[in-house]
């Protein structure tokens, strides 16, 4: 299986990569490496493993019944699957950002703080001000709740939860996010938001998304990785694959042919 | 060349087929037009050429619709990959066809005034080019609708076919006028015609450029000019 060529250094690299859930095999050996120069976006059909496979990039798979990982997957170098892998630690450097916004029934500022404070990163509580003023400035979403720290997280509109979510996930200076699906509960303008908010975290944080918006993987990524039952179909620039894909597998789904 | 499956939503398969069908017909007009064209000034028929240069507002409706289709297609079924790259290349094509049908209405145009002059020798080479270029565009045409990057490349090699007859033409008229300057407008007329066709020549040629990319999503390597022409000069 080809990995992009002439990649900068990956952040992380998953080799032969394996995942059953119980007897179905779910990922067959899938080899891809992630840069933080780039937004890699995953791309296939539902049902073909790009979710599973973002889930082994912080271990998420662990809390599933009957889900086994084979394979490395090593992030700067260090294997994630080791038994000397701290999982919460590991999650704070790869953080993710889930499909439907899920803030904690808390205040804005207690949603960003929660991270940071588990982690112990702030040590007095002007510290932990700035943490949550900076993290919810690179969300983009400082200037509307400066003024209502205090309100609770889940009564925003669900555009502005996601990047509540975001800031969360950030707030614990993560150096890879994981995002599944990020902007398929959103309206069109909370998506568009998003969508400039991943271009201005592009290059501070190694980020992957799942999406099954093509026009959203062609917008915000430089990489897309086309997945198809469970493996790994192409790997490239994303104007490549969206313009003149290699594989008729690719050219089949991203054309509107598939199945 | 490979059949493509069918689209999911077939009504993108049928949105397809409608801007092929407007471009072939575009071809399919260029064609007549220009042996219209040609034979009516062969003939001295100023009434067959004034019904030319009727014609080519059917080129220009034709190219609003291939327009208005393209954008259709692009604002409701944001294409991608070879259907993006076919979209985009008709709605060129269908550019470069309007203005080939401006190049035959213009050969059309000069009719009147070499049908008042006497007929002149070097303009027996006027029809066999117009054939030429008229094949170029039908195969053009071709290997669009079977999106055949082989054909396409093959065309890219006749485009220098016409250069030379174009070169000849020049050469001939050239020493035609400087014998009897009394020839000087219609041969003048003529030299226009020929440039006219040896520019349709060129934009067919572009075309079948722009069906191997379509086909292949690849640009061919440079191709040869072989129009020397411009650096030809006359001894005072």
């Amino acid at each position: 299986m080809n990995t992009a060529a002439g990649s900068p250094v990956p952040k992380m690299t998953a080799r032969n990569v394996n995942v059953f859930y119980g007897q179905k095999q779910a990922i067959k050996d899938v080899s891809i490496d992630v840069s933080r120069e780039h937004v890699t976006a995953f791309i296939g059909p539902s049902g073909c493993g790009k979710s599973t496979f973002l889930r082994c990039l912080n271990r998420m798979n662990d809390t599933v019944d009957g889900a086994r990982v084979e394979g490395r997957i090593e992030l700067d170098g260090q294997d994630i699957y080791a038994s000397v892998m701290d999982v919460v630690q590991l999650r704070a450097r790869v953080g993710m950002v889930f499909q439907k916004p899920n803030p904690f029934p808390k205040s804005i500022y207690e949603n960003v703080a929660y991270g940071p404070r588990l982690h112990g990163l702030a040590r007095s509580r002007a510290d932990m001000d700035e943490i949550v003023e900076s993290a919810l400035r690179r969300a983009g979403l400082w200037d509307e709740v400066k003024d209502r720290l205090g309100e609770s997280g889940t009564a925003m509109s669900g555009g502005q939860q996601q990047r509540l979510c975001i800031a969360r996930a950030i707030a614990v200076d993560p150096e890879v996010i994981l995002m599944d699906e990020p902007c398929s509960a959103l309206d069109p303008i909370a998506t568009a938001r998003i969508e400039e908010l991943i271009d201005e975290l592009r290059g501070r944080y190694a980020i992957v998304i799942v999406t099954h918006n093509m026009q959203q993987a062609a917008r915000v990524s430089q990489k897309t990785a086309f997945f198809h039952l469970g493996t790994l179909v192409e790997y490239d620039d994303t104007s490549a694959i969206f313009t003149n894909p290699k594989a008729t597998r690719t050219k089949d789904y991203i054309t509107g042919r598939y199945g | 060349m490979a059949e493509n499956a069918a689209h999911t939503v077939k009504s993108f398969d049928e949105d397809i087929a409608q801007l092929r069908a407007v471009i072939t017909r575009m071809g399919g007009l260029c064609e007549t037009q220009i042996a219209d064209a040609v034979d009516a000034l062969v003939a001295r028929n100023v009434e067959a050429a004034a019904r030319v240069v009727e014609q080519d507002k059917r080129m220009d409706a034709l190219e609003t619709e291939a327009e208005a289709l393209a954008l259709r297609i692009i604002a409701l079924r944001a294409p991608l990959a070879d259907d993006l790259r076919e979209v985009v290349a008709a709605m060129k094509i269908a550019g470069v066809m309007e203005r080939i049908g401006d190049y035959a209405k213009n050969i059309a145009k000069r009719t009147p005034v070499v049908a008042q002059s006497q007929p002149i020798g070097p303009a027996v080479i006027v029809p066999e080019m117009a054939r030429a270029v008229i094949e170029i565009i039908r195969d053009t045409l071709d290997a669009f609708v079977d999106r055949d990057a082989e054909k396409a490349l093959a065309i890219l090699q006749r485009d220098q076919q016409v250069d030379e007859y174009y070169n000849s033409l020049f050469r001939a008229l050239l020493t035609f006028m400087m014998e009897n300057p009394n020839t000087i407008t219609p041969s003048t007329h003529l030299l226009f015609v020929a440039k006219n066709l040896e520019r349709i020549g060129d934009h067919a040629t572009s075309v079948a450029e722009m069906v191997h990319f379509t086909a292949t999503g690849q640009r061919p390597a440079e191709r040869p000019k072989t129009d020397s022409t411009s650096s030809v000069y006359t001894p005072h």
